[in-house]
């Protein structure tokens, strides 16, 4: 009983990170007997206290639905067995099955190239559009506001009005194109521009993210080392190549490992504008893993569960590839 | 610096994994007694509907709530979204807290009886003698009878009669494929759209297919036979060659009647709940039932609910169930339904020619009912939603030309094979 208390406590205090560390430091081990060790409990119990609504809170909202996640994957959930509770116990066989499965392979290549494009995109022109807000014209502000505007409305709105615009025979890009005497494209009918019609929306929906974050990280960099290298003779581009990218590096990463994040579990514009479809040719991991549990008629939660925890996972990677990172800049 | 990072990651994880364990000791127990409402209330009944668009002030909302005056309790009305319902249905017979009454979209019915969460209607003690067997069999698995159809609704063609008469073709004229493609033709050279359809990839894609599948006496057993074959030729030759838009690949049935109601389409294929949507068109329309291969009306896959009730713990509560569901599948109940949403077709011969004397404009709709099929039926019950994910997938690697239709349905009568198996 007392061992798993101080445990948690000892866990509590790191969950608050630094701060609750370093100002009262531990005390020594031969000082605890009588009153200090008496002390000693009960400002753990208060601690206790503060920390059982987050844990409870954690517990609750993360801890048991990646559970429940893993459970679903690792039996044979059929709609019958869910109702019933007696789901047979199936080990790994979903994620055999899972990897096996010919939609895999298009799946996983479709998710790579969604969110490396995704990415690639976003960050660039987030960071270009940054870098041009940070002159202080007239109107910026306005401009920079309504750059702000995909992020803000509904997913639903914007990714319908993406593949009104994309329709293929009654669609506003289309039409333009005609005009310019550029045949039909099927943009979101054609297997081979399905992907890159969802890619092109999601692009657009991820670049006042990276706006805010860059534009953010730039208020920090102190003015006075551009004009040292300006004294010096810098160029506007050697300034940006030599002062603005390292110095932004830190919220880069921050900025690239949220992105690829949220990019790796999109649903709801792929969704919308294709469905995943024609038949796999814009299918990500998580378009999958939803058309399995909610998009037929019968529900398949288990390789659907099993599709969603490989995302986790490949999430996962990323997340230490960046603390990796983190900690080797630290170091320098 | 170093050391900190790792040991703050191996403690958090230690947190989770206790706490994990911990909660997971007590959520089955949580889940029995959030539900207990239901079943509180003597007299208070449950009832959950896919019509989240009517209210409890509309005509569908006070007559639920009459039925359930009728017999002698409150009737609680929730309603949910198709889909969301059949989910939802699932959670509360998982935790055991289900309604009396669901009505559920026709192909659940089997899904939901496999789970052994329905009662059948021998257990209630209802008569379906009356009901007519094309429609009721959707809701029949291994011989017994998991619900009662509401009423029935099916696809059929409706057309633009503005645009056929300066195209000069007579709807009346088509009576198989080769006339409609013909009429089409037509249609096209005139300066008008031909026909859309809805080709999306989710059930409704299927749900569009299945006539024309049928229709050239295709089996869903064996979705790569000649005859499926055929109609997903039929379909890929419309988009090819113009007669079909390209955008039918992800149209769902909405945006088809979007399409149509712009006045540029001849003909559109849809359903019957559009009856009133076609009769306030700012053009002439008309409707044909859709034709097989080779002449007459193919057989389009039944749309519409059923009554089905949940198993309860208390089996007391069966009696006033009963009530209730008889006083929606009467005759006069079946009229009524239909004419409250005007988009119903009542499921019995008696209803049929009592809503054929108020509404004689409903007749090709009647023949349609009376030719259509379930999708369930064919003892395929269960298996039907992963057949009908391979055969939406078939239509759409077809109709966008990533593969033949039939390289597309022999990839898709392997999967489905193995998905059965």
């Amino acid at each position: 009983m007392n061992t798993t208390q101080t445990m948690s406590v000892g866990d509590a205090s790191h969950l608050g990170g630094a701060a609750a560390a370093t100002p009262t430091a531990p005390p020594e081990r031969g000082l605890r007997a009588g009153t200090s060790s008496r002390q000693a409990r009960r400002t753990r119990w208060a601690a206790v206290g503060f920390a059982a609504p987050l844990l409870a809170y954690l517990a609750a909202f993360y801890a048991l639905p990646l559970y429940r996640n893993i459970e679903l994957s690792l039996h044979d959930y059929t709609t019958r067995a869910f109702v019933q509770g007696n789901a047979e116990f199936v080990g790994l066989a979903n994620y055999v099955d899972v990897v096996h499965s010919d939609t895999f392979t298009k799946a996983l290549v479709n998710t790579g190239l969604f969110v490396a494009v995704s990415i690639v995109f976003q960050y660039s022109i987030g960071l270009a559009l940054a870098v041009f807000f940070r002159q202080n014209f007239r109107l910026s502000g306005l401009l920079r506001g309504m750059f702000l505007i995909p992020w803000l409305l509904p997913m639903i709105v914007s990714a319908s009005t993406w593949s009104w615009m994309l329709n293929s025979d009654s669609g506003i890009v289309n039409s333009v194109l005609q005009a310019f005497h550029v045949g039909q494209i099927n943009w979101l009918t054609s297997p081979d521009t399905a992907l890159l019609s969802v890619i092109i929306a999601n692009i657009w929906l991820g670049i006042p993210f990276n706006l805010v974050i860059l534009y953010s990280g730039l208020q920090n960099i102190p003015v006075d080392v551009y004009e040292a290298a300006s004294l010096d003779g810098a160029s506007g581009w050697q300034k940006f190549r030599l002062i603005t990218f390292p110095l932004l590096r830190p919220v880069s990463g921050i900025t690239i490992l949220l992105g690829l994040i949220y990019t790796l579990k999109v649903v709801d514009v792929i969704w919308i504008m294709t469905t995943g479809g024609p038949g796999d040719a814009s299918t990500t991991l998580a378009i999958w893993s939803y058309r399995e549990a909610f998009g037929t008629g019968q529900p398949d939660f288990s390789p659907a569960a099993a599709v969603g925890n490989l995302l986790i996972l490949i999430a996962l990677v990323f997340g230490f590839v960046y603390l990796r990172m983190q900690r080797r800049m630290e170091e320098s | 610096m170093n050391k900190s990072t790792t040991f703050r990651a191996i403690s958090l994880f230690g947190v989770l994994t206790v706490a994990a364990a911990g909660l997971t000791g007590c959520s089955s127990e949580s889940a029995g007694t959030a539900g207990d409402s239901t079943a509180a209330a003597g007299g208070t009944y449950t009832w959950w509907d896919p019509y989240p668009q009517h209210d409890e002030s509309s005509d569908w909302g006070k007559r639920v709530a009459a039925c359930g005056t009728e017999a002698g309790v409150t009737l609680e009305r929730t309603a949910y979204d198709t889909t969301a319902l059949t989910n939802q249905a699932l959670l509360s017979a998982q935790e055991g807290t289900s309604p009396d009454v669901i009505l559920l979209d026709n192909p659940a019915v089997s899904t939901l009886s496999d789970t052994g969460m329905l009662t059948t209607t021998d257990e209630l003690g209802l008569d379906i003698s009356a009901i007519d067997a094309n429609l009721i069999a959707a809701g029949q698995l291994d011989g017994d009878t998991y619900g009662v159809p509401v009423g029935a609704n099916t696809l059929a063609i409706y057309y633009n009669q503005d645009v056929l008469d300066a195209a000069g073709v007579d709807p009346a004229s088509i009576s198989d494929w080769a006339g409609l493609t013909a009429a089409l033709e037509k249609v096209t050279a005139a300066g008008n759209k031909g026909i859309t359809f809805a080709g999306i990839g989710t059930e409704e894609g299927s749900f569009q297919f299945l006539p024309w599948f049928w229709g050239a006496g295709a089996d869903l057993t064996t979705l790569d036979s000649p005859e499926a074959i055929s109609a997903l030729q039929l379909w890929t030759d419309w988009v090819d060659g113009g007669l079909a838009p390209n955008s039918v690949i992800s149209n769902s049935q909405n945006t088809t009647w979007e399409e149509f109601l712009t006045g540029d389409f001849g003909f559109a294929v849809n359903g019957t709940w559009q009856i009133n949507s076609a009769a306030e068109a700012g053009f002439t329309t008309g409707v044909i039932t859709i034709p097989a291969a080779d002449g007459g009306a193919a057989p389009a896959p039944t749309g519409g609910e059923f009554i089905t009730t949940p198993v309860q713990k208390d089996d007391s509560r069966y009696a006033t169930t009963t009530k209730i569901v008889e006083c929606m599948t009467t005759t006069e109940g079946f009229v009524e339904t239909g004419n409250t949403f005007a988009y119903y077709i009542p499921p019995t011969a008696a209803g049929q020619d009592q809503i054929l004397a108020e509404h004689p404009e409903l007749a090709t709709w009647i023949d349609a009912v009376a030719a259509a099929k379930g999708r369930t039926s064919d003892d395929l019950g269960t298996d039907y939603p992963k057949i009908s994910e391979q055969l939406w997938t078939a239509v759409q690697e077809a109709l966008s030309g990533s593969a033949s239709p039939a390289d597309a349905l022999t990839k898709a009568q392997k999967a489905a094979e193995s998905a059965l198996s």
